[in-house]
């Protein structure tokens, strides 16, 4: 048997470890146009604030490349021919396959402005972004930063730790107003603020001013004029569906897959970033761009691959990150769109919920703790946890299980209820029965 | 102030110390390598982490690092069953 795997990140790799869970001898050739390999891109957030080096980055040694007994190839592939099971590539080598995944990620929208093809604007899509950032830093007095996103906020914070001064624009009144409340948004602005950031709401690029081809300042659409050496753009991403779509695979946002992540062509499949994959709860086709679900899907596609018939469930929305220094962990419905029925409550840091048997010690050396939560009629549908994160598993339990909480909804919906000890006990009873 | 909690939140840290163990929750994990980066004897952290196992090194301090460090809160310590506290 032939396999090849086309992009070696989170889904790629899983996939070839799904593989080889069933076939030991089968053939793998996987094909990235990275040089780099396999590393860590949520990482790089973390690279760019100097906590870790560049070699930390990457999860596998040669010896783990060698248990796998995978081909790699360093090339771009130009074409698929499904009617042939064949990949092009650059080099104008032909690769046969009998199965192909498709996991070649996604990349970072970009704006088209005048200026933006000028040297000193960014994005944070790979490792070489990183590292063209972390160059252009160590000279740069100022920097604007657009977007309302996480990984916008990655490039903020590296650059503070990079010392440079920081504008940061955003479109709305609000951070990620999409995802947090009022509140959650504020915390976040406040520390910003506090390590020098200047935040600018209600504000979107129209033009790079430029000299000799380089970045000097930025115009707003308000026509206000800033001064900057660099421009980092993070607004959002687009899944790199192109191989698929030029061969005929049937895409929309990515690469449309059913629930055993084959295409419209049933021996090539596609996971992670680029995959839009059938949601049976809501009944449409969905992206998610997360490292852990990548890997899931990249899982579930392997084996599949290989000849198992394994079918991928889209888990509850669930993810962690970092937010002003602040481990924040996102579970469920929040946001905007949540049904109006639902009730969300919220609480600080004054309630005695940093002890549960089952968890001795989670993080919990933070200066804000925030806990919100929303009650639905007989379950929590979905939470907020900043800062101390001793009952965000608890919760992610609550919530993906659908826990009956009926019991404790009325002293949950009390004012000034203690939210974070009622979690505790519903968590403690939970385990119990 | 109240002395007793104080004390209370003390024992709490040495419980963790003592009788705990460093357990990965490998959905948050996204093998960024601070956990690995920061071990004091260069436990392969992230390895267990992204596995979903245990640090069951022996060699494991124990000292928190992993724990405190990780930026998306997947490592927490867990009582071990070696030794029951409560018993």
């Amino acid at each position: 048997m032939n396999y090849v795997v086309i992009g070696s990140g989170a889904a790629g790799i899983a996939a070839v470890e799904g593989i080889r869970r069933i076939d030991p001898s089968g053939k793998i050739h996987l094909i990235s146009d990275e040089p780099e390999g396999y590393y860590s891109r949520p990482g790089l957030a973390y690279f760019l604030t100097g906590e870790l080096v560049e070699r930390q980055l990457y999860p596998f040694t040669e010896a783990d490349f060698q248990r796998l007994d995978v081909e790699r190839v360093g090339e771009r592939v130009l074409r698929l021919h499904p009617e042939s099971h064949k990949i092009e590539l650059q080099n104008g080598e032909a690769i046969p396959y009998n199965r192909l995944l498709v996991a070649t990620g996604a990349r970072a929208a970009t704006l088209n402005l005048p200026g933006s093809d000028a040297l000193g604007v960014v994005k944070l899509d790979n490792i070489l972004d990183a590292r063209i950032i972390i160059k252009i830093a160590r000279k740069a007095r100022r920097a604007i930063v657009v977007g309302g996103g996480i990984t916008a906020l990655e490039i903020v914070e590296g650059l503070v730790a990079r010392k440079v001064k920081v504008h940061y624009f955003l479109r709305g009144d609000r951070y990620w107003s999409n995802v947090l409340d009022e509140t959650e948004s504020r915390v976040v602005e406040n520390r910003l603020q506090e390590e020098g950031v200047k935040i600018h709401y209600h504000t979107e690029l129209a033009e790079i001013l430029t000299k000799r081809g380089r970045v000097a300042a930025v115009r707003t659409r308000d026509g206000h004029e800033i001064k900057s050496d660099m421009v980092a753009v993070a607004v959002g991403i687009r899944p790199h569906k192109e191989l698929a779509a030029d061969c005929g695979i049937q895409t929309d946002r990515g690469i449309i897959v059913n629930e055993r992540l084959q295409t419209s062509e049933p021996d090539i499949y596609a996971a992670g970033d680029v995959a839009q994959v059938y949601d049976p709860v809501s009944g449409s086709y969905v992206l998610d761009s997360l490292w852990g679900l990548a890997r899931n899907q990249g899982t579930v596609a392997g084996l599949n691959m290989a000849g198992e018939n394994h079918t991928y469930r889209k888990p509850v929305p669930f993810n962690v990150t970092r937010l002003a220094n602040l481990t924040t962990t996102i579970i469920g419905t929040v946001g905007k769109g949540v049904d109006k029925d639902l009730v969300g409550i919220a609480r600080g840091d004054s309630e005695t919920w940093r002890q549960l048997p089952e968890a001795i010690a989670a993080q919990s050396d933070f200066d804000v703790n925030r806990l919100r939560v929303l009650v639905g009629q007989h379950t929590l549908v979905g939470a907020v946890v900043m800062g101390d994160q001793t009952l965000s598993r608890p919760l992610q339990h609550l919530v993906a299980r659908k826990v009956d909480i009926t019991a404790y909804r009325e002293g949950l919906l009390q004012p000034g209820a203690p939210i974070g000890d009622l979690v505790a006990d519903m968590w403690t009873s939970c385990q119990k029965s | 102030m109240d002395f007793r909690g104080l004390f209370k939140e003390e024992a709490t840290k040495r419980q963790a110390l003592t009788a705990g163990h460093v357990v990965p929750d490998s959905s948050r994990c996204v093998e960024c390598g601070i956990c690995s980066y920061n071990c004091p004897i260069n436990i392969d952290v992230r390895r267990h982490a992204w596995r979903g196992e245990s640090i069951n090194d022996s060699h494991c301090l124990t000292c928190g690092e992993c724990v405190a460090r990780c930026p998306r809160g997947v490592l927490q310590f867990e009582r071990t069953e070696l030794f029951p506290l409560n018993e």
